[in-house]
């Protein structure tokens, strides 16, 4: 879950020493590879990650092709089955992961950037900024993410730049109200005071000092916002309303399907598994890190 | 009673913002929904239907137009086939969004609890273990793929469930719930996933309490620890995110309505956008957006009745 009933800070049980960010680092990596769930997910995204990269040399079909061979069974020439373009359904799903991936990481990155700032510049100023970031934030407190995501392809129009920017948007209350918190809390701490009573510059402290000690908590989220990015972007093509293009996305491919259930129930379940796959390994990666870096569960 | 006035206050400004935002976003963005409708037809004929809808008319007066037509309840119509009235349109979905999102409220809750509490009880035990990997899944499932291996299990092998539609409750409570519960699983499962992660911990952190103890120790049975004195504070933090709770299964029953062919809101504005028909996405938007921040308002006020320790003067 992505809410929060209050926006008490999280505090993070980080040492406030400066030189904690070196020596935290190498630890943080230690304890994720001890724990089973960050190597399960690993694994899987890297195979994920490096099978969708080399997808031309993996399968020998093209995603668009199509062919008289059409709604076949899984079988050994296709893996997977052909779907009613006697397109091969494997093909197609590992080329819809470059579209998944691709949109999750590219709308957490974006919407963690802009959501971030927003959360630092409205913790460590207060006032107006606050007031007005704010006020925009509860706005879309008041909403699902996903409504959110509906809400502006409405009005932006579908496509994969559209697609992005709305998904950008609609995670970007999360990023900003995590760290709001955060710089809050860290904004009174003594080695702020430290820095700027040697003369260090706002920006210098909000990058070098605040942010560190506050990276934690947003770490965490930008996975798990990953992975609820990659079910949105399924659920926007799923309803016709995501990427318009000849790729395939795995949302699209289900959606297709669903003319075919009563004789090709292959061309619904594959692509739902690869999308579960990929989000089971995220959201495994995701939970071991608020482990390791002791954020506080929600 | 002066905070509820308050927060009703802010609930009003939310919506209205949130009508706004959508008013002018929609006339911002280029493209013109009467040039998509008639396409190379007459553009005479654009500028009638153009005044006729008063799109002629400058953005400012549209809006106060609208402003007036939306609080005497008049969303308009919709600009294809019958023209039916958007708040007709809406009035018919809400009743079949609200029946969806109950099933799936309470076959979440169900599960959701139970598995929670169980896995509590058992700590590390199998049950502990397989309630987890399951919920594990079940927030990594999108669910309208949810929806659509329940349909080809449940409706297109089995036969047990009706794949698609929808039977009002004046058709008898067993034909409106028979079409509802796959499409209420669809919907209620990924939650039931984060209800029971919740209570569990809740559960955990309950139990290790020295009341707990110490009833234990006063010979009490341990079901009446668990349940008279155990759970019923550990529900406090699961009541707690059953606002949020409604709000989430009415964002998946947007997707999942669309699986099942259910007349809903979210049917209706996923197609209306589909069609561009401007009117009715304006119309659903906003509805939608009245029906969260009321849930809202009501979840809140709830909790004041159930805690009385919650004060919000």
């Amino acid at each position: 879950m992505t809410r929060r009933a209050s926006d008490t800070p999280m505090v993070a049980a980080l040492p406030d020493v400066g030189g904690a960010e070196i020596s935290q680092r190498p630890q943080t990596q230690h304890l994720l590879l001890r724990d089973k769930r960050a190597i399960a997910g690993l694994t899987v995204l890297v195979l994920i990650i490096v099978s969708t990269l080399f997808a031309s040399f993996i399968s020998p079909y093209d995603p668009l092709s199509q062919d008289y061979d059409i709604l076949l069974p899984p079988s050994p020439t296709h893996i997977l089955g052909t779907d009613d373009l006697g397109r091969d359904l494997f093909t197609r799903i590992l080329f819809g992961a470059r579209v998944s991936l691709f949109v999750g990481v590219v709308t957490v990155t974006i919407s963690m950037v802009v959501g971030v700032a927003m959360g630092i510049l409205a913790g460590y100023y207060g006032g107006w900024i606050d007031i007005l970031f704010m006020r925009y934030i509860d706005l879309q407190w008041a909403f699902p993410n996903f409504i959110i995501a509906v809400y502006l392809v409405a009005v932006f129009g579908t496509g994969l730049a559209n697609v992005i920017v709305a998904i950008s948007l609609a995670f970007l209350d999360d990023f900003a109200r995590i760290t709001r918190g955060m710089v809050l809390s860290i904004r009174e701490e003594e080695y702020v005071l430290a820095a700027r009573s040697i003369g260090a510059s706002d920006t210098v402290i909000m990058l070098r000092h605040i942010l560190p000690n506050a990276i934690a908590p947003i770490i965490v989220q930008a996975t798990l916002s990953v992975s609820f990015a990659i079910l949105a972007e399924a659920g926007l093509s799923f309803l016709g309303l995501g990427v318009k293009s000849s790729t395939p996305t795995w949302g699209l491919i289900i959606s297709d399907a669903r003319s075919f259930f009563t004789r090709a129930w292959w061309l619904g379940i594959y692509p739902g598994l690869a999308i579960m796959i990929t989000v089971l390994s995220i959201n495994f990666l995701g939970d071991a890190l608020r482990d390791v870096l002791d954020v506080r569960a929600e | 009673m002066r905070y509820f006035v308050a927060r009703v206050i802010q609930a009003l400004i939310v919506v209205w913002a949130v009508g706004t935002l959508v008013f002018f976003m929609l006339r911002a963005v280029p493209g013109d929904p009467i040039q998509a409708l008639l396409a190379d037809v007459d553009p005479t004929a654009a500028d009638v239907i153009r005044a006729k809808l008063g799109l002629d008319q400058p953005v400012w007066v549209q809006y106060i137009l609208w402003m007036r037509n939306t609080l005497a309840g008049d969303l308009g119509q919709s600009l294809y086939g019958s023209h039916q009235e958007v708040s007709q349109q809406i009035a018919e979905a809400i009743p079949r969004t609200v029946s969806l999102a109950l099933v799936a409220f309470l076959i979440s809750f169900t599960l959701g609890l139970t598995a929670g509490i169980v896995s509590a009880v058992k700590r590390d035990s199998i049950f502990d273990y397989g309630f987890n990997l399951a919920a594990f899944l079940g927030i990594s499932m999108p669910s309208f793929w949810i929806g659509i291996v329940l349909i080809i299990v449940f409706a297109v092998n089995l036969r047990w469930f009706p794949s698609i539609g929808y039977k009002p409750m004046s058709a008898g409570l067993d034909q409106w719930l028979r079409y509802l519960i796959l499409p209420g699983l669809a919907v209620g499962l990924p939650f039931s996933a984060s209800i029971a992660r919740l209570t569990r911990s809740a559960m955990l952190e309950v139990l290790g309490q020295d009341y707990i103890t110490v009833a234990r120790a006063k010979g009490l049975n341990e079901k009446r620890v668990i349940f008279r004195h155990a759970l019923r504070n550990a529900l406090i933090p699961v009541v707690t995110v059953m606002g949020i709770s409604l709000a989430l299964l009415f964002s998946g029953s947007v997707v999942v309505e669309n699986v099942f062919a259910i007349k809903g809101l979210g049917r209706v504005l996923i197609q209306s956008i589909l069609n561009r028909d401007y009117p009715v996405v304006q119309g659903s938007i906003l509805l939608v957006a009245v029906l969260l921040v009321f849930m809202n308002l009501a979840v809140d006020m709830l909790y004041r009745l159930i805690d009385p320790r919650i004060s919000y003067d």
